[in-house]
């Protein structure tokens, strides 16, 4: 089991969906990176994440790791958001035959798992369709 | 730089190898590819791997395993590239004897999945991806190709069926050879019908978890020579990385790194797609295959699908595609892969194939990939007139 320092040094990301831009390239990074990977620029401004998009591809996971046992079956797909960033992240709360390409989601702060029965409790964002 | 041969190849048998250590399997693989060779004593080693610390609790193999071959004090080292281990050990092969620096040089690979359950298998495997940013998110592996196949069936219409025809054909042409884990043929119903793993793709979309190795002897082109067997060279070698994970990727329907190893492959050798003859690919699911043919220039861009059910790339057909079984059915003991590929191509070059055997090739290739396409290398090999 690693540290909870490994969980908790990704909380601006996951919790506060912090990225960064490369302002010549007008490129935003998720998450966050110290060189951009276009220009070489290493001056990348603080940004937040848009907090809605669209669905590009999904898939159901039948088969899951360990940790998502009692979720499974569950969506994961990845979603162009607003702002040109594509994310990985479950699609939750929409069944799964009305689930398409190109539908409208959102972005909302949920629970992802648990460590164990004394671990830490794991949180981040997932996609809902938007409301 | 020296012109490289490849002069001995070895395989065992793959599967479920209960009885066997990692290292007695790897000794007993590496000896074939030495007899094959007629050659003893090795300068130097690689041995591709992907993650022998997760599935056998095992790091610093290269020193293992040299000492059990009674290669003792040799350089020997573990390279690793997840799924493409074992073609980027061979690479490095290659470049150490073109360099002059070795003579003879083994390469082989080698994975031991099964001393570990099937969730630590998932676990070492999906080590491959972006843990924070896609294993966060519970997305596996079938998970990641799962979100490439229905981005591919959307933009080009490439069917269900489609993706079951890459498994029909790599199982028909493993019935034929005795080496691989399921030498049985299946059919698009059963691949459709079998239990369903990530959407679209469903069991048999998928490459198995395997123990086994393979091996290769290199060296210079001018020592192959001196030998009674054809000379096959390693005439190209590309390699090339993409965005680690796959949201990141410009078009999540292009391998890009495939694109470039197999650009970097045929401008070392001086060769185009149509002058192949035979490819062994990284078919580690259904619809990679499909996307790599298209990367490598084999078949149109979003003509995969159609060009495997218009039978282009069976045994028989205009460019035939993993002659070996492929991932699918030989067995996907992730870091041999690469090695087992290359072993196929010379196989074949050589007309010993047996059952499997193309007509008189002269030209073959390899791609071995790791992740969800961020890592490829390809190879070009090519008989000796």
């Amino acid at each position: 089991m690693s540290t909870p320092s490994r969980y908790w040094r990704e909380i601006p990301q996951r919790y506060r969906k912090e990225a960064n831009r490369c302002a010549p390239c007008d490129l935003i990074y998720f998450p966050p990176r110290l060189i951009c990977p276009e220009c070489g620029n290493r001056a990348l401004e603080k940004t937040v994440l848009a907090e809605k998009g669209s669905l590009m591809t999904y898939t159901i996971i039948r088969v899951p790791p360990s940790q998502f046992k009692d979720q499974a079956p569950y969506a994961v797909g990845i979603v162009e958001m607003d702002d040109g960033v594509k994310l990985t992240g479950q699609v939750v709360d929409c069944e799964f035959d009305k689930m398409h390409t190109g539908m409208r989601l959102q972005m909302e702060f949920r629970k992802m798992y648990d460590v164990g029965h004394s671990g830490i409790i794991c949180y981040g964002y997932k996609f809902v369709p938007e409301y | 730089m020296r012109d490289v041969a490849v002069i001995g190849v070895g395989i065992t048998k793959w599967g479920e190898i209960w009885k066997q250590s990692l290292r007695d399997i790897y000794v007993e693989t590496a000896l074939l590819a030495l007899e094959d060779a007629g050659v003893d004593r090795v300068d130097s080693m690689y041995v591709g791997s992907m993650s022998p610390g997760l599935f056998v609790g095992q790091e610093h193999i290269g020193a293992l395993l040299s000492d059990y071959l009674g290669q003792k004090h040799i350089p020997a080292v573990r390279v690793e590239s997840a799924c493409a281990s074992g073609g980027v050990a061979v690479r490095m092969g290659f470049m150490e004897v073109a360099s002059g620096i070795s003579d003879a040089v083994l390469v082989s690979g080698i994975e031991k999945m099964t001393d570990v359950g099937g969730d630590e298998a998932t676990y070492a495997l999906g080590s491959a991806a972006d843990q924070e940013y896609e294993g966060y998110h519970g997305l596996t592996f079938p998970g990641l190709y799962a979100l490439i196949a229905r981005a591919h069936m959307e933009k080009y219409g490439t069917t269900r069926e489609q993706l079951a025809m890459v498994a029909v054909k790599n199982h028909k042409n493993g019935a034929n050879n005795p080496n691989a884990q399921f030498p049985f043929e299946v059919t698009v119903e059963q691949v459709i019908n079998s239990v369903k793993v990530a959407d679209p793709l469903n069991i048999l979309d998928c490459s198995p978890i395997t123990d086994g190795a393979a091996a290769v002897v290199l060296v210079p082109a001018e020592k192959a020579r001196e030998m009674k067997k054809p000379v096959i060279k390693i005439v190209g070698s590309g390699f090339a990385t993409d965005s680690f994970a796959l949201a990141q990727r410009k078009e999540i329907t292009w391998l890009e790194a495939t694109y470039l190893a197999g650009q970097r492959a045929y401008g070392m050798a001086g060769k185009k797609p149509e002058d192949l003859d035979l490819l062994e690919v990284h078919d580690c699911f259904t619809i990679a295959e499909i996307c790599v043919t298209e990367a490598l220039g084999v078949v149109e861009k979003g003509r995969g699908g159609a060009a495997v059910e218009a039978g282009e790339t069976a045994l028989e057909g205009r460019i035939p595609v993993n002659t070996s079984g492929g991932l699918k059915s030989k067995g996907h003991p992730v870091g041999a892969t690469g090695v087992a590929q290359v072993m196929e191509v010379v196989k074949q070059l050589r007309g010993e194939a047996g059952k499997r055997q193309v007509k008189d090739p002269r030209v073959g290739m390899t791609q071995n990939m790791g992740g969800s396409g961020a890592s490829t290398v390809c190879h070009i090999f090519e008989r000796e007139a």
